[in-house]
């Protein structure tokens, strides 16, 4: 039998904002290079495309590189690295205009210059958009550009098994190519993996089907630390049932949280008072962990309505009118009417807090490089970290620019320094396919169902490590979590087919999520105070003393992940008080 | 609970068997849509089916499927629609089909290529500065970059079907839509790389494609003002044979 192997210069796997940004930066950093883009599903069905309210990008006079590094830290709660967030409100507004440059259709005023729109744990208006579709637009914009270099070569629904790792550096990956059932080895001088969160461990998301976290275990399986696990975020305002997000836009141009009293309950919890007018870093535009927790308060105190998709709010912009709706956030009005069967013109929305964004991940440095010499990370799977314990909206898709770009960059420098591959990996490879085929086929009289452990696993995960945890909680999802794992080694495959076999590529996923999921409750289990998104009810108060550091999980054979830490880089701004809808010293 | 019957389109090529319909029996939820009862089946009754499915809300294009004979997004079409039943659910038309509710799409990717969908400028401009583009500018093309790629329009084009070589209506909507956009000076490099469509005349405004576009793109006028232009073009080379201007 033929082995099918390839070879590339750079392997970027995942072809969402950040995979695709790289591969631009790796064609544009040096033209001789072959760049090979691995993901399972087509570019455009990636989960940038889902991305709603907007970019953040500092543009305007009013505006200052610094008000963008002190809202994202503080909203971050003093977890970002500075340094990084430094240097990415530095490049963000550069990239956002090459991104204008290559179509993105961004909404403007009507001088033609880019329009701003206000955002949540903002001071200044500094969200770029397009309409409600910023991610759609982006994601496309970048992949309909990637297509005019024809050094990018792409493996379209390859599903990556494995990284090959040889002589102490990441040298490629396995990928099944899911089309045929058929194993191949790619190999590559350097590798950059850009495949987005992990918002499947959860039950009830905003994220796409295939947000597995991947790419995650991928790294973590090789011995890469992921950072900073423990923070989740929860979005606040969520679709019941479906999960889908309803746009911080939405309150951005004025519309409220209602409880079932009709009471805009946000100004009991230390966000401001309620004002007509949309006001920044205030009540609605507060931070999406504190609102999130808000509605928890107010859930315990039976102030939510109940639905039979579990209890909501209202999210009411019926104020706004027909008009500033249409324009504004139409995506908002399609979505509700096509998936909820209710207009946001007439009638209120309900709305509850849903997991959106993992703010951990790869842990890299700020050129994107990981612990793993060759082994590069960009977008929501990596950690650099910008977004600490809890990300502000409208910074993820400037990050996948910023970061995709530099990781890209950085594997195109590392690979045109390297002459040869290592010769090993037929060896390696045959060990591999042979290990997958036992594993993953028909034939291996497996009994547990996926979707039964994926369901258990999602409960767990709701339970034990969801807006508020403690040590009890967390201990018992940690159990449970491994009693699944032992499980899914007997995992039944009952399609024989290896043709577009989806129930292959679904165990796949959940062996990935199942090895995200560890690494969220261990982590989550030693951070012994409260933090942003990470919420301990046993240790309510942030302890700058002894947790001013990201925690790393590193993988153990048949243990739970070891958890390290290490320093949070301060260079300007001293931990203080996150200050919302009053005044404050640091202004 | 009511239940309703669903029959799917199953082709498994390495059983050697024809294509034939299967009957699953599931619940009639009135919070699903189509793509929930495919996972309710997956999940529940037949591990063995397969489809592709992603965002569940209408924008990554991944879950198009001909539903009781008109392509649509299955996340976007309730299932209770068509109580009582049955419902029938197949691939797209107009594509090989790969397996089950899957369609094979490579031919689309290498048209998209083809028509050079990105901004062909000699220079990008400073990364100090924007282009400017005024709203109106904007909504000259914005209607034709809302295509999501999700191929309903080529599954009920009938050119398409009769001529492979026919770009196609995503492909080519999204020519114009760079052809329209203030910021791009590449129409006649898309219109040469287009010259070689005979597909594109036999393309009659019938207007399926613009019919069952889920984001009102309407592939079918820019297919129209594509002929005007092409004709255009095609006289100036006739009449003008030093008219390389641009």
């Amino acid at each position: 039998m033929s082995l099918p192997f390839h070879e590339c210069d750079v392997l970027i796997i995942g072809a969402g904002g950040a995979g695709l940004r790289a591969a631009i930066a790796v064609a544009e950093t040096n033209p001789k290079l072959s760049i090979g883009v691995v993901s399972k599903v087509y570019p455009m069905r990636s989960h940038t495309v889902s991305a709603e309210g907007g970019a953040a990008a500092v543009i305007k006079d009013d505006d200052s590189l610094e008000h963008h590094a002190y809202d994202t830290i503080s909203g971050g709660d003093w977890m970002s690295d500075q340094d990084a967030v430094e240097l990415f409100v530095k490049e963000a507004p550069k990239e956002m205009i090459r991104l204008e440059h290559w179509g993105c259709p961004w909404s403007r005023e009507d001088n033609g210059k880019v329009a701003v729109r206000p955002f949540g744990g903002m001071k200044n208006k500094r969200t770029w958009f397009a309409a409600d579709k910023t991610g759609f637009h982006m994601l496309h914009t970048l992949f309909q550009t990637s297509l005019k270099y024809s050094s990018v070569f792409r493996f379209d629904e390859y599903f990556v098994t494995d990284l090959i790792v040889e002589e102490g550096r990441c040298q490629g990956a396995l990928a099944l190519e899911i089309a045929t059932g058929t194993i191949h080895a790619i190999k590559a001088k350097s590798v950059v993996i850009c495949t987005g969160g992990a918002g499947k461990v959860f039950p009830f998301t905003t994220n796409a089907a295939i947000k597995t976290g991947d790419g995650m275990a991928l790294a973590y399986r090789a011995g890469v630390p992921l950072k900073d696990m423990e923070f989740v975020q929860y979005h606040p305002t969520g679709l019941p049932f479906t999960g889908i997000l309803i746009t911080e836009a939405a309150r951005a141009e004025g519309g409220h949280l209602l409880n079932k009293d009709g009471y805009r309950y946000l100004q009991d919890y230390d966000l401001g008072k309620p004002e007509p007018k949309p006001v920044l870093r205030s009540m609605e535009l507060g931070p999406r962990d504190r609102l999130s927790q808000a509605f928890v308060k107010e859930q315990e105190s039976g102030r939510t309505l109940q639905g039979p998709y579990g209890d909501f709010v209202h999210l009411d912009v019926r104020h706004l009118g027909a008009k500033t709706i249409n324009n504004k956030i139409p995506f908002v009005r399609e979505l509700c009417l096509k998936y909820e069967n209710i207009d946001p013109v007439k009638e209120m929305i309900p709305v509850r807090p849903v997991v959106h964004y993992m703010m951990g991940g790869i842990d890299t440095d700020i050129e994107g490089a990981t612990s793993l010499p060759g082994l590069f990370a960009a977008g929501e799977c990596a950690c650099v970290s910008i977004n600490g314990a809890n990300r502000l909206g409208s910074n993820s898709l400037t990050e996948l620019l910023v970061f995709g770009s530099r990781a890209g960059r950085s594997a195109a420098t590392f690979s045109t320094r390297q002459d040869t591959f290592s010769t090993g990996i037929g060896s390696l490879f045959e060990k591999e396919n042979s290990k997958f085929l036992s594993k993953y086929s028909a034939d291996n009289n497996g009994s547990e169902s996926i979707a039964e452990i994926r369901n258990e696993m999602h409960s767990t995960m709701e339970e034990g490590a969801g807006i508020y945890r403690t040590e009890a909680s967390l201990k018992k999802s940690m159990d449970a979590v491994k009693s699944l794992k032992v499980r899914f080694e007997n995992v039944k495959i009952s399609d024989s087919s290896k043709t577009f076999n989806t129930e292959v590529t679904s165990a796949l996923e959940l062996s990935c999520l199942l090895d995200v999921a560890e690494t969220v409750i261990q982590s989550a289990l030693h951070r012994a105070e409260s933090r942003g998104s990470h919420q301990r009810t046993d240790f309510p108060e942030r302890n700058d003393k002894d947790f001013l550091s990201h925690s790393l999980a590193y993988k153990k054979e048949d243990n739970v992940p070891e958890i390290k830490y290490k320093p949070v880089i301060i260079t300007k701004w001293p931990p203080g008080e996150r200050v919302y809808g009053r005044e404050t010293k640091q202004s | 609970m009511e239940t309703i019957e669903i029959e799917v389109f199953r082709y498994q090529p390495e059983k050697g068997s024809d294509p034939a319909f299967q009957t699953y029996e599931i619940p009639l939820n009135k919070d699903w849509v189509i793509l929930d009862a495919l996972n309710h089946i997956k999940d529940h009754i037949d591990g063995s089916l397969s489809f592709r499915w992603s965002c569940r809300m209408g924008v990554c294009g991944s879950c198009g499927m001909v539903v009781n004979g008109k392509p649509v997004l299955t996340c976007a079409t309730f299932l209770e629609k068509f109580a009582p039943g049955p419902v029938r659910i197949e691939p797209l038309d107009n594509f090989p089909v790969v397996r089950d509710l899957v369609i094979e799409m490579s031919d689309f990717l290498d048209k998209l290529q083809k028509v050079k969908p990105w901004i062909i400028r000699e220079e990008e401009g400073s990364t100090e500065e924007e282009y400017l583009q005024t709203p109106s500018q904007l909504a000259d093309y914005k209607q034709y970059s809302m295509c999501i790629n999700c191929m309903l329009c080529y599954s009920a084009c009938p050119v398409y079907g009769l001529e492979p070589g026919f770009t196609g209506p995503a492909a080519l909507a999204l020519a114009q839509r760079y052809n329209m956009d203030s910021r791009d000076q590449g129409n006649r490099d898309r219109m040469e790389a287009l010259s070689d469509d005979t597909g594109m005349w036999q393309c009659t405004f019938v207007g399926d494609c613009s019919a069952v576009c889920p984001k009102n793109v309407d592939p079918a006028g820019a297919i129209q003002r594509y002929k005007v232009e092409g004709a255009t073009h095609w006289w100036k080379t006739l009449l003008l044979p030093y008219g390389k201007d641009r």
